[in-house]
């Protein structure tokens, strides 16, 4: 098997690993980056809001200000001195972008723009026009290529961590053009897979998000964590869960049920449209509930109304939004409302990292939507994750680049015998898979169970049902059965390998909620609907044993070093 | 009511199984606001897990799903079943690339040439610009919308499989590839443009090119390839008589 050295290897190339990348390789160690997609294909490329950092103050804005919405945004389960780090960092890195050539929407003196989004006390989203997580990214892979100590990848599928001596030493890869395995060996790995979002039936997420990254740490002995706080979008279109971006409300888009009500003033009248996602996301439900929902022809939806923004603003700031409800749905927004309903968009948890991006597992880290390191507790805040990427991409691969200056090169040997395993464990599991089961039809049944019992409002019996039904879908997965015994983009087989991952990650976001018996953020008990800091100002840690997820607790970080902590308190609007 | 379906005819090649590609058509569940993609997948995991094509965003930013559709380059989730309803589609891998396996082509060749324009911004104090508050280059809506429109670029080759001058001469850098570079040339950030002109000044092809305009034509992002390319003829050109006219000068 082939042999790839580096000192530091990444896995994924979105906007965080290609952040990381760049960090590491302007320490001067080499970097591999490993990719299961071209770099630009990666599902950053599809986010279209913007991404925040207080980068003007005309505006009223200041550190302070971002770092207490981010934490009220999370229900108080950030922990504050990542927090903190990360508004301080924010500005440079979204201003380090602009140096890099990202088409920022500007102000007319030439400044950056900022715009509206929700849970941000003021206009703090620097955007370029409605296409910003694909500026940032094309931008970023075009840099990337400039440096010569960046060595890609693209197309290999990661199947495997290699852990020896108590240690991370690099990955196992599936070379999709050959089909061949080989061993990337490394003194530290990152991983920036992204997110799990196709876990559930209807998400804004990309085919490719399949939450890998989370499988392989949580294989490798590593604890996923906060699982149970997926984040529902509120406006996803029907049917196909395209995203309609949160900046259509930034921009003054109105939500109404049936009747033309801006429904939202019976629940967040100070804030409207512009409330955090978990609290419009639930809103939505409860009107779907009490029969102000829209009947459509995929189940119920409210209205997302730009008609009063103009056809002027929306061709400005919003032409995707445009491009994409005309496309996908047959609605131009500037003359009708468009039907959307709760989405699932992003995942809070992830690999349990700390503000360095190391996880407990020595010479692993992660960063980006794959990581858990403090910053979104229980509700993420729209425009917050394209900056968390940047901001924790950079800082990871530069520790990880020095701690791989001091780190002595690992054994050949024992890496090559783990190699060797992982290559006959894929061939024993799925080369001669003859069973009565089809990938699709399981990741789809999968994806259905997520959707139905693992919802916006949830009960410990909905969960409880998961659970048992995660048990089946595992059990018919050991009769799953390959076609495909092409080497070369052998597409079944890496489908085979993702489903793996998806149904134990999938049980690590059923455990803790159920274990959780609270509401705060994105889970929303029926049968526990208070926040319970007194049991529950944790962050849950899946760890994996033969028996599935086992869950421990961690206290909140809730001490900063410069800016004022906020102590928890009810989350008022 | 029997659910109505269609016909898709695709082409598949195995490598090391198939000798040469073949045709195999599938007949899947008709729906109006199904994309060609969707009938795809729909094969993939109800009739046939062997087929193989790539994608993810199915919302035309990603640029992974470009394929012949009906025998033009498409994104296969921007391409409606309805568009072909009810004659069979026909789905093809892109023109003009080597084709790896079934719809997978193999886009090296654009990978290579896009490395090769520098398509990064390009300034000698890059590096020690100061970051955070206050310290972006300014850059005026005017400025912005010099380049914007050939920064929309996807990546998605559908421009390459429809242009006549890459299929007869694969050294040509191309329309993207182009477009890209002028849009890096176009930026009041960069200063680039003297290393980037001579890579495609010089490149094969640029000048065969007879401004056909199919790449406009094709490009989903209304990136107008076409446009660029003969806008960097005509800077190209000038650049050659100010050199000829003042050989030292703005070297
Ligand atoms: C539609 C949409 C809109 C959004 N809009 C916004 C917004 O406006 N503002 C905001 O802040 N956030 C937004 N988000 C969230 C944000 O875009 C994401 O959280 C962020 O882009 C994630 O980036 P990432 O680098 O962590 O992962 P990704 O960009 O998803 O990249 C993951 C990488 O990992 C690789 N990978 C995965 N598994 C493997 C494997 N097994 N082997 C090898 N490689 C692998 C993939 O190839 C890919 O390169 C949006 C998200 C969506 C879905
Ligand atoms: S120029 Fe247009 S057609 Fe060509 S690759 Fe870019 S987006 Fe695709
Ligand atoms: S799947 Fe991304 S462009 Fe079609």
């Amino acid at each position: 098997m082939d042999v790839i050295k580096h000192d530091v290897l990444i896995v994924g190339g979105g906007l965080a690993g290609l952040r990381a990348a760049i960090a590491a390789a302007v320490e001067g160690v080499s970097v591999g980056l490993v990719s299961k997609v071209y770099p630009m294909r990666s599902h950053t490329v599809s986010a279209e809001g913007g991404a925040a950092a207080v980068v003007r103050t005309d505006t009223g804005d200041s550190l302070q200000l971002h770092f207490e919405d981010t934490i009220k945004g999370s229900d108080f389960l950030a922990d504050q001195n990542v927090a903190e780090y990360f508004v301080q960092e924010a500005a440079n890195e979204l201003i380090q972008m602009e140096h890099w050539g990202c088409p920022w929407s500007r102000e007319p003196d030439g400044s950056v723009a900022v715009r509206a989004f929700g849970g941000m006390s003021v206009h703090r989203t620097m955007f370029a026009s409605d296409k910003s997580g694909f500026h940032m990214l094309h931008a970023i892979f075009q840099t990337s290529l400039k440096y010569d100590k960046i060595v890609r990848y693209d197309e290999n599928f990661v199947t495997s961590l290699l852990v020896d001596d108590g240690r991370c030493q690099g990955v196992v890869a599936m070379d999709q053009r050959s089909g061949e395995f080989r061993l990337f060996t490394a003194k530290a790995t990152i991983l920036a897979t992204g997110g799990c979002g196709r876990l559930w039936a209807f998400t804004t997420n990309g085919f490719i998000n399949t939450g890998d990254g989370h499988g392989l740490a949580y294989r490798a002995g590593a604890p996923l964590s906060d699982m149970e706080f997926p984040q529902y979008h509120p406006t996803g279109l029907p049917g196909t869960g395209i995203l309609i971006t949160e900046a259509a409300r930034g921009e003054g888009g109105y939500l109404v049920n049936k009747n033309g009500d801006r429904f939202l003033s019976d629940y967040i009248p100070s804030r409207m449209e512009l409330g955090p996602r978990d609290i419009i996301s639930r809103a939505e439900i409860t009107e779907m509930e009490a029969g102000r929902g829209v009947p459509g022809r995929y189940g119920d939806t409210v209205m997302l109304d730009l008609r009063h923004l103009g056809d002027e603003l929306i061709n400005r700031k919003l032409p995707f939004v445009r491009e994409l409800a005309e496309r996908y749905i047959g609605i131009d927004p500037v003359h009708n409302p468009i039907p959307v309903r709760p989405v699932v968009h992003y995942m809070m948890g992830g690999v349990r990292t700390d503000i360095d991006g190391q996880s407990p597992l020595p010479g692993l880290f992660a960063c980006g939507e794959a990581a858990q390191e403090g910053l979104n507790g229980a509700n993420r805040l729209g425009s917050n994750s394209l900056t968390e990427c940047l901001v924790f991409g950079a800082r990871t691969g530069r520790v990880a680049a020095r701690l791989a200056a001091q780190t002595p090169e690992a054994s050949a040997a024992a890496i090559e015998a783990l190699g060797a395993d992982e290559e006959a464990r894929i061939a024993a599991r799925f080369g001669e898979a003859t069973g009565d089961e089809r990938v699709g039809q399981i990741r789809s049944d999968l994806q259905l169970t997520m959707e139905r019992l693992v919802g916006v409002y949830r009960t410990g019996d909905s969960l409880k049902q998961a659970a048992e039904e995660l048990r089946t879908l595992k059990e018919r997965f050991t009769r799953v059965r390959v076609d495909d015994h092409t080497r070369v983009f052998n597409m079944e087989l890496q489908a085979a390998l993702e489903v793996d991952f998806m149904l134990e990650i999938a049980e690590t976001v059923v455990a803790p909620s159920i274990l959780r018996e609270e509401s705060r953020g994105s889970q929303a008990r029926r049968d526990f609907t208070d926040r319970d800091d007194e049991k529950f100002l944790v962050h849950s840690l899946a760890y994996r044993t033969e028996n599935g997820p086992q869950i421990e607790w961690q206290p909140v970080i809730l001490t900063t070093e410069s800016l004022t902590a906020l102590p928890p308190a009810e989350r008022k609007y | 009511m029997t659910e109505s379906t269609i016909k898709l005819a695709v082409t598949r090649y195995r490598p090391g199984q198939d000798r040469e590609p073949t045709v195999q058509t599938y007949t899947v569940p008709y729906h109006d606001d199904w994309v060609v993609l969707d009938a795809l997948q729909y094969v993939k995991d109800n009739i046939d897990g062997t087929l193989s094509f790539r994608w993810s965003c199915h919302m035309g930013v990603c640029g992974s799903c470009g394929m012949m559709v009906d025998g033009t380059p498409k994104l296969t989730c921007a391409a409606f079943l309805r568009e072909s309803y009810p004659r069979e589609v026909r789905v093809e891998p892109l023109a003009n690339f080597p084709v790896v396996r079934d719809l997978i082509v193999d886009i090296d060749d654009f990978m290579h040439k896009l490395s090769e324009v520098k398509p990064y911004i390009i300034r000698e104090d890059l590096d020690s610009l100061p970051l955070g508050l206050g310290h972006e280059l300014r850059q005026t809506p005017a400025e912005l919308e010099d380049f914007k429109q050939f920064g929309m670029c996807i990546n998605c080759m559908l421009c390459y499989s429809a242009c006549p001058v890459y299929a007869m001469e694969p050294k040509f850098l191309g329309p993207a590839a182009i477009a890209l570079a002028h849009r890096y040339n176009m930026d009041s950030r960069d200063q680039g443009r003297n290393q980037r002109m001579p890579v495609i000044g010089s490149s094969e092809g640029i000048w065969e090119c007879t401004f056909v305009g199919e790449c406009s034509v094709v490009c989903p992002k209304h990136v107008d390839p076409a446009a660029a390319i003969q806008r960097t003829k005509l800077a190209t050109t000038n650049d050659w008589f100010k050199s000829m006219l003042m050989p030292w000068g703005n070297r």
